[in-house]
This record gives C-alpha cells, structure tokens and sequence, in this order.
C-alpha cells in the first residue's frame, strides 16, 4: 500500500512542480495546492498505513492507527490554509494593480518598477 | 521560576493580541508595543542570567514526560539569539515611528512585528523540530504581512516572489520531518538525536540532513539558494528591511548550526564537507553581488549573504573555536545589519535616492551620520577593537585548526571585499562634491538617526567587551559542541 502511495504523491509533486514552473499566476498557487496535498499525504504514508482502527480509545480495541501524523497533519493543513488564502488575496491585489498576471511581465529593477 | 523560559514568546504574543484590538489608536499602538518590548528583554535578560547560573533551562509542556511532550530548550546560544531579536525589535520599533507612516501603522504594523518576535523567539527555544516547523510558520506569516504592507507595485511583486519561495521550502521542511519521522519515529529534537546515534546513521539520515540543508538554506540564503533575497529585501520600507535583514536569515543559520551539531553528527565526512563548499560559494556569490551594485541597499542586503556564509563556514568545522567563532559572529552580525540598515535608511531619507551615484558630500551637513556610518562600517568589516574581528579571528583559527587553509583564507579575503563595497558607500555619499538634500526637520532627523547611533553603540560594546562576553560564548559553543548536556537537559539523566 505504501509503494502506491508512493507513485500517486510523486506523481502530485511531478504536477506541483511543473505548474509551478508555469507562466500564469494562477497555475502556480494551484501547483502550492498539490504541493501540499503531496507534503500532507507523504506524512500519513511516513508515519505507516497499519493500524485497523482510528484513534479514538474504544473497549476492546488494541490495534490503531498511529495518532501523532494525523495531528501533524491537522497543523499542517491549517497553516497552508492559512497561506494559500493569503496567497490568493495577494494574487487579486496584484492582478488589480499590475494588471497582469504572466510572471515573465513581473520583472523590474531599481531602474524601472 | 519553571516558566522563564517561554516569557520571551508568551509576552510578544499576548501584546500583539491585544494591539488587534485598537489599531486606530497610534498613540496607544507605539507605546504598548515599545513596552512589551523593553519587558521581552528584561525577562530576556534574567533567562540568560538563569541560564548562566544553572546551566541549560528545559521544560515540557503540560508536564508530558520529555519525548512525548513539546519541549522547550533555551540553552546559552538560543538565549543569547532571543536576546538579541529583542534587541533590534526594539530599536527597529522606534525608528518606525517616525519613519513608517501613519497608514501602515494604522493596519497592524505593530502588532505584526511582535508576532513575528513570537516566531523567532519560538524558533529559536524550541526543542521540537514540527514545532519549529510551525514558529517558522508564525514568523514567515508575518514578514508576508510586512513585506506587502503598503501595497506599493513593487512591493506586491516582490511579495509573491517570496511567498512562493517559502512555500515551496514550507513543504520541503513537511516533507523532510516525514521522512525523519518514519526513519526515528520521534519529533522531539533530543530524543532525535539518541535515535540517530542509536542506529549509527545510516544512509537515509545523510540524505535527510542534505534535505535539511536545502530546507534551511532557503530561510537561511545560502549558495544556490539564496536567489529570491535580493530583490524581496529591497522591496519593503527601511524598518522591515532592517528586520528581516537582521533577524530572518539568523533564523535559518541558526537551524542548520542546531541540526548539524545535534543531529548528524556521525557521518561528518559527507554533511559538513558540503555545508563548508556551499559556505564558501555563498561568500563568493555574496561578493559579487556586493561590488556589482551602486545602490545602497543592495550592497547591504550582499553582505547578509557573505555573512550567512561565513558563519556557517565556522559551523562546519566542528572545532570548539570554530564554534564559539560562529556563535560571536552571529549575535555581531545580528546588531551590525540592524545598525547599517538605519544608518541607510537615514541617508536614504536625507539623499531621497538609493543610487550611490546620486549622493555625494554629506560629511559637510551631517558630520555625525558620516562618522557613525564610518564606525559600523569597520565593524562590519572587523577592524580589531570592533564587533566584527573576535568572530572572524576565531572562525579563521578554527579552520586553520582542522586544517582547511583556503577556506580560511577565503574568510580573510571576503572581510577586503566587504570593507571595500562599504567603503564605496562611505566615499561616494559622504565624500566628493555637495548634491541637492531634502531638508529633514531636525526633530525628524534626531528620531531616525538616534536609533541607529545607539545601535551601533551597542556593538562598539560588544566588540570592546567581548573579553567580558567569553564566558557566555564558550557556554554556547560548548553545548554545539557536545551535544551530550544538552540531551542530559531535556531527557534527564538519559
């Protein structure tokens, strides 16, 4: 189950990685999105897929889910909201006041903003 | 007090909270903030003193036994680091009040520097490596709140530039705890490393700790990585610069020194071979950058690269003077980029231009901006009675120690650069013939120029006293060095 995962969060990445390196704004705050989809889903995997149950103490159960990367998971998933929101409104404020939003036109020196 | 040590995170953030509340009230704003401050450092201060006396200060939260709790370690260097932030926070807060402008003081200014304190501090006491992950967090939320505050064209275009970057390295840092957790099993940063030595570093752990170094390498700016610096720093207004130039990359350098004395510490041959190659590039590519520029933050910003790369090429020696080199050479490097930083603000002010070219001749009108700027520069540089030389000369004789001749003189020639490109900036704006000023009030002129002077003052001290400051140096070296107390404090008698 792990080698799955594996190939589906590489391939999450390869994604990331080439929306990234893409022209338009937007693709690239959709390519943070899967990155962190891949960083989120790489710590479930890290952590080991055993476990039959959740982790929530129950009579009679003895065999859980490892608890400490769903919580790391939790955290990570609220800070990356937290970002990714930033990380739109800033798009929105930018695409008003630089009137585009193809990277290659955000260039400027000290000489010409 | 068991507490004491988490007073330099709690105070900055209970403060910030309660500036949320009226962000109109700039009266209130400046001298709330500037108070929690002054208690950040006196608190500060105590710590260290606690620290001093009864060695390492550790605590686990909710009274959690070590490894399954958060752990909170202020160890001499995270001390004297968090002591420092505070420091320049506060100068930095006091240059703003009559520099930053009442529209962006009036949206939570304020209170964005404090949460930012919060993060550095945290990062620097924590003994947890996801919780560092998430003081990272905190901190690099709020230099995207200041970094864009303004909303200037080219502030909303350099801003996406490093939020990109810190997101890219923010998932590399998730990605690379994830791999440690499943090889270690463990978050915390002691415990880590027993388990590292436990199984004898194989392998994996090498590749983890160059996954680290490029993690950090990108908060911390070094060789490869440091291309989005730059033009994100020249961006922001002057306090901010002064602000992330004095205290962000540190935070960086100072993971990559806590990871590589704590964790990989085995398999040295590998790891710290690397980090004194990229260490020497960083200095190289600092300086170019350095004398390719005629404007004067740039130049500046450069040398925050140059001096990234000279401290952890004293971290990658593993010698004990090497070591305690590094340690001087950071909190130096942290007061000098916060002092050189206003002083250009200052002449920024005064000239209304950043390009060198444009100045000239202030020594006539402004004789004691001219020879404040003279002293930090030399110590910049590290002229012997002043901050920067103890550092340097320990560096260098720890690489000599453990037998890297070219890196050390590399350390030696980079210092000729740096004191020539700060140089420049002296002989072209204070030199030569008179140009055009903006006539600053004078009033307006004492309140930006007192900070910065002061700051420097700071580290003249520090430079003449560093005889008095040996002691809590080679306390900080010494747990780089021998790992071995700092696990005693934080696991007990493990």
């Amino acid at each position: 189950m792990e080698i799955v995962m594996c190939f589906v969060i590489g391939f999450l990445f390869m994604a990331a990685v080439y929306l990234m390196l893409s022209k338009s704004l937007l693709r690239i705050i959709i390519g943070t999105g899967l990155l962190s989809h891949g960083a989120h889903l790489l710590i479930l995997t890290m952590g080991g897929l055993g476990g039959s149950s959740p982790p929530v103490v129950a009579p009679g159960v003895t065999d859980y889910a490892d608890p400490l990367p769903q919580a790391l998971i939790l955290t990570a998933i609220v800070i990356s909201f937290g970002v990714t929101a930033f990380f739109l409104v800033l798009a929105y404020r930018s695409y008003q006041e630089l009137e585009t939003d193809n990277m290659n036109l955000m260039r400027g020196t000290e000489d010409h903003d | 007090m068991i507490n004491l040590l988490l007073f330099p995170i709690l105070l900055p953030f209970f403060f910030a909270m309660i500036l949320l509340l009226f962000p109109k009230k700039l009266f209130l704003q400046r001298t709330i903030s500037i108070v929690a401050l002054a208690l950040t450092a006196v608190f500060t201060i105590i710590l260290m003193l606690k620290v001093k006396s009864d060695g390492i200060q550790a605590i686990t939260l909710g009274s959690w036994p070590a490894p399954f709790g958060i752990s909170m370690v202020s160890d001499m260097l995270s001390v004297l680091l968090v002591l420092s932030s505070t420091i320049i926070a506060i100068f930095v807060v006091w240059y703003s009040f009559s520099s930053i402008g009442k529209e962006r003081e009036s949206f939570f200014y304020y209170p964005g520097i404090l949460f930012m304190l919060t993060g550095v501090n945290g990062a620097f006491t924590t003994g947890d490596i996801f919780n560092m992950f998430v003081f990272f967090e905190v901190l690099l939320m709020s230099s995207y709140l200041l970094i864009v505050l303004g909303g200037e064209k080219v502030q909303l275009r350099e801003s996406i530039k490093y939020i990109l970057v810190n997101v890219i390295s923010s998932a590399l840092f998730v990605i690379t705890v994830a791999y440690l957790y499943s090889v270690v099993g463990t978050l915390n940063m002691a415990d880590i490393s027993v388990k590292i030595a436990q199984i004898d570093q194989p392998g994996i752990i090498t590749v983890i700790a160059v996954l680290f170094l490029v993690v950090f390498g990108l908060k911390g700016a070094i060789f490869p990585l440091f291309f989005w610096l730059p033009s994100s720093y020249a961006a922001p207004p002057i306090p901010v610069l002064a602000l992330f130039g004095a205290l962000l990359t540190k935070v960086g350098v100072y993971a990559i020194m806590r990871t590589y004395t704590l964790f990989f510490t085995l398999d040295q041959g590998f790891t710290h071979e690397l980090l004194m190659v990229l260490s020497i590039l960083t200095i190289v590519a600092g300086c170019i950058g350095a004398l390719a520029y005629f404007d004067v933050k740039k130049i500046i910003i450069y040398n925050i690269i140059i001096a990234v790369g000279v401290i952890l090429f004293g971290a990658s020696q593993m010698t004990e003077t090497a070591l305690m080199g590094s340690v001087f050479y950071l909190i130096h490097d942290i007061l000098i980029k916060g002092a050189l930083f206003l002083l250009i603000g200052v002449i920024i002010a005064i000239t209304g231009t950043s390009n060198l070219r444009k100045m000239g001749g202030l020594i006539k009108t402004y004789p004691m901006l001219g020879w404040t700027y003279l002293i930090a520069a030399f110590g910049l540089a590290g002229i012997p009675p002043l901050s920067g030389f103890v550092g340097k000369l320990l560096i260098v004789q720890g690489g000599f120690e453990a037998g890297n001749l070219w890196g050390s003189i590399f350390i030696l020639a980079s210092s000729l650069v740096v004191l020539l490109s700060v140089m420049r900036i002296f002989i072209y704006a204070f030199w030569g013939e008179p140009v055009q000023v903006i006539k600053l009030d004078s009033i307006q002129y004492r309140n930006l120029f007192t900070p910065a002077a002061i700051l420097v003052g700071f580290s003249v001290i520090y430079g003449v006293g560093s005889e008095w400051l040996v002691p809590y140096m080679s306390d900080a070296a010494e747990v780089l060095y021998n790992p071995s107390t700092y696990i005693k404090a934080v696991l007990g008698g493990a």
